[in-house]
């Protein structure tokens, strides 16, 4: 596929997340700042928040495991994955945290659990989206072409 | 980035002192502010750092509350403002707020993915310059260099004030700002006023005022340090300059001392402000004063409100006095407290809990808590201005103290404002307890209240008596108010300690009365006594009172009435016992001080003064203030000795005289705890 071809598509396939509610603008904002001078910043920022995330994921499913249950523990966790899912822009993930922490307050175990398998849904879904769009980009730069910018 | 740039650009547009007070920003500001962010989420860490990159900041980035810190202590001057996440496992961002409040007095912002009312309102409480949700957007970045501005243009604001005294931080009424900007001027501002005019003021100043501005950090040693100093110099007369030269710190600048000295201040204000409410005391006494000043006997009942009332003290203080005192709303009007009430005042057993806290805590916090707090001592206006500085808080209630200035009836105002002590005390004692650390967040009451005793101080050669631990609001002021205001929660007064306050009695200092009176305030003797210990320094501040203490040599019966010039009356009762009794207005002054340390060491300096005329005064009361014709400036230096009883001593010197009336060596001056003797003056 031609470069022009390839941006194209990316530029869509960027927009179909936005409107999905995958993702939401705060990633564009990301996508805005990477600049020249710092071409794998946001592949670098999405990287860590997969890894952080996926921690906190194993932490949250740990804690729920647990005999006597830490609703605080959970909810810190969930938390902590809210605000870094805002952060780098994955929106449905970020409600799936919020509705998570309802249950925790509630100190629901089934609703935690419950939460917990829609959140790990949420997240394996954006990764993947999120890891195609630069696998597009990847693509168009070895094709030597630049990353459009979407707006 | 170029930091140095950015900054270095202010700097120079600051060199005219435009900076600072002009807000001529430089055109390549904000580019170049030093950020440091700190957040546990690393992927927010790593947002955050590259759009700050973008707005040009020189960015340091840390994922550990404990690394920022050491990282902010050791680079003194070396950030600008500090962006912290709320909920982070090792510490919370609100108790990283506040270490950075108070020991490098920099600009924080919160943020948190959290936006609900109550954590955004703990931010506000808890000092915060502002608070963001995540996600945080770039555009909400590129405005923080805003916050740096004002904190600047505040800071110099304040150090201004001697002239002008622009409402800014000022919590108090604009009225009796300006009423005690002026007879505070006479007083410390008029140094700092002088010092703003000197050539090496303005320099400073544009050092100061701009961005790049060396930042000290504020270990809890240098705190105690400039604590000491500020208690030492007297409220007064701490002056940035001689507080540095006191300290003696090398790398230190007047500026730094200058804008410590003012978050101090404001810390001490913050502290009473939270404990506003609790001040009701200060309308309380203030009406009382009026009425009941008049009559020094009628010290006992002499509320410190009376005292304020009788116009020397300025709202402010009163208000301070009252926040600091105890945030006890009584003012104890018309103080009938007979004296064994006094004592329970100072009993301050109970509300030893608080001040101690307070005191404890504030120890080493500069900021002298106004354990006055109701207590409107009549600090003279000096002293209120001390007071004022240092402690807001405590400037309430100098400002009690101060508005006798002259009077005769100082010693009312004193024994109103031990009154107000003892009813804070008393608060404290009783269950009021909670009242002193209610002042104690007011630790400008305290303070004032110092400087009220300050003010006696003049009676009681015993300003040492008054050591008031107004010196030492900082270690104990701090514990006081802290208890109440909790948020400053650092006043870990260690009032609980009744014993402390007995000590006072003992002291001698006190004598009858005083005795009577620390007994009363044992209770906060006990903490006192702790903050004595701490304040070991405080004998100086109440230097600074002393001069403002109006211990005329008529002391004795004068003395703890005319004394009551001193604002803090609580000084006086310091001073008199310090008077001569150094030895034993120290306990009293210990427990004042320990008292007046939870007003907030800052005011210490005045409240040392105050109370350490207070203690000489009550010293005297029984024995010394009659005896010692108030050493006056001379037995400045025997109040401070006490200082250490901070303000509480002074406030419970007070507190006795006013429960003896001023009438030297009543009982009256049941600074029980007080040992007003030592108000160093």
């Amino acid at each position: 596929m031609e470069v022009g071809q390839l941006q194209r598509r990316l530029v869509d396939y960027t927009k179909s997340l936005l409107t999905e509610g995958i993702l939401d603008d705060q990633f564009s904002q990301l996508q805005k700042l990477q600049d020249e001078s710092d071409p794998g910043f946001l592949v670098e920022v999405v990287s860590l928040f997969f890894e952080d995330s996926e921690k906190l994921l194993n932490d949250i499913t740990g804690a729920l495991d647990q005999q006597s249950v830490d609703f605080k523990t959970v909810d810190g966790y969930v938390h902590q994955l809210k605000g870094s899912s805002a952060s780098v822009g994955a929106l449905r993930l970020k409600n799936a945290c919020v509705a998570f922490r309802s249950f925790c307050e509630e100190q629901s175990l089934e609703g935690c659990l419950r939460s917990l398998q829609e959140v790990k849904q949420e997240y394996y879904n954006v990764k993947n989206k999120v890891e195609t769009l630069f696998k597009m980009e990847k693509q168009i730069v070895a094709a030597g072409g630049s990353v459009p910018k979407t707006e | 980035m170029n930091p140095s740039n950015g900054k270095g650009s202010i700097a120079t547009a600051s060199s005219s002192g435009a900076w600072k007070v002009g807000d001529v920003v430089p055109d390549q500001f904000p580019a170049g502010l030093r950020v440091l962010v700190v957040d546990d989420d690393p992927t927010c860490l790593v947002i955050l750092e590259k759009m700050l990159r973008a707005c040009l900041y020189a960015v340091t980035k840390c994922n550990r509350a404990e690394i920022a810190l050491s990282l902010l202590r050791e680079n003194k001057n070396g950030f600008d403002i500090v962006i912290s996440d709320v909920h982070m496992p090792d510490m919370d961002g609100f108790k990283l707020l506040e270490h950075i409040g108070l020991e490098m007095d920099l600009p924080v912002i919160m943020m948190s993915a959290d936006d609900e009312k109550n954590v955004v309102m703990k931010g506000v409480t808890h000092g915060a310059c502002d608070y963001l949700i995540k996600p945080v957007r770039i555009e909400a970045l590129k405005n923080i260099w805003q916050h740096v501005v004002r904190k600047r243009k505040n800071e110099w604001k304040e150090l201004d004030q001697s002239g002008s005294l622009e409402d800014g931080d000022r919590q108090q009424k604009p009225s009796d700002e300006v009423e005690y900007s002026s007879s505070a001027n006479e007083g410390n501002w008029k140094s700092s006023k002088k010092r703003k005019d000197e050539e090496e003021d303005i320099e400073d100043r544009d050092d100061t005022s701009t961005l790049k501005k060396p930042r000290v950090v504020w270990s809890v040693e240098l705190h105690q340090q400039f604590v000491a100093a500020v208690n030492q110099l007297g409220i007064d007369k701490a002056v940035p300059k001689k507080i540095l030269e006191l300290m003696n710190v090398p790398g230190l600048t007047r500026e730094n001392v200058a804008s410590h000295l003012q978050k101090y201040r404001l810390y001490l204000r913050r502290l009473s402000g939270v404990s506003q409410h609790h001040s009701s005391l200060n309308n309380s006494f203030i009406s009382a004063q009026e009425a009941t000043f008049g009559s020094m006997s009628s010290l006992n009942g002499l509320d410190l409100q009376t005292l304020a009332v009788t116009g020397q003290l300025p709202a402010q203080s009163l208000a301070t006095l009252q926040a600091a005192g105890l945030g006890r709303p009584t003012a104890k009007s018309g103080i009938p407290m007979p004296l064994v009430d006094q004592r329970n005042l100072f009993s301050f057993e109970n509300p030893k809990p608080r001040f101690g806290e307070g005191q404890q805590q504030h120890l080493s916090s500069s900021k002298p808590v106004n354990l006055l707090h109701g207590i409107p001592t009549t600090m003279e206006p000096k002293q209120l201005a001390n007071l004022h500085q240092s402690a807001q808080p405590l400037g309430n209630m100098n400002v009690q103290v101060n508005a006798h200035g002259g009077h005769s009836s100082s010693l009312l105002m004193q024994m109103g404002q031990t009154q107000s002590r003892g009813q804070i005390l008393n608060e404290s004692a009783g269950s009021h307890v909670p009242r002193l650390p209610s002042s104690v967040g007011h630790p400008a009451i305290s303070n004032g209240i110092a400087g009220g005793v300050i003010g006696i101080n003049g009676i009681g050669d015993n300003s040492r008596g008054i050591g008031y631990n107004q010196v030492r609001p900082t270690s104990s002021m701090l514990s006081f108010p802290m208890n109440h205001t909790s948020e400053l929660a650092s006043n870990s007064f260690p009032l609980g300690s009744t014993p402390g306050i007995s000590n006072i009695t003992p002291k001698g200092a006190f004598q009858d009365e005083i005795n009577s009176e620390i007994k009363g305030s044992t209770g906060f003797g006990a903490s006192y006594d702790i903050f004595n210990d701490l304040h070991q320094q405080k004998s100086q501040n109440w230097e600074l009172h002393n001069v403002g203490l109006q211990f005329s040599a008529s002391q004795n019966a004068n003395r703890l009435q005319g004394n009551l010039d001193i604002s803090p009356s609580v000084l006086v009762r310091q001073g008199y016992s310090s008077s001569q009794t150094s030895g034993q207005n120290r306990n009293v002054s210990d427990i004042g001080r320990a008292v007046f340390s939870g007003v907030e060491s800052t005011q210490q300096g005045n409240t040392q003064i105050i109370g350490q005329q207070l203690n000489n005064f009550l010293v005297d009361n029984s024995v010394r203030v009659k005896a010692e014709s108030i050493p006056d400036a001379g037995s400045q230096s025997i109040l401070f000795p006490e200082n250490n009883f901070g303000q509480e001593d002074l406030m419970s010197a007070l507190l006795k005289q006013q429960q003896g009336g001023i009438a030297p060596a009543e009982s009256e001056f049941d600074l029980d705890g007080y040992s007003i003797d030592n108000i160093p003056v």
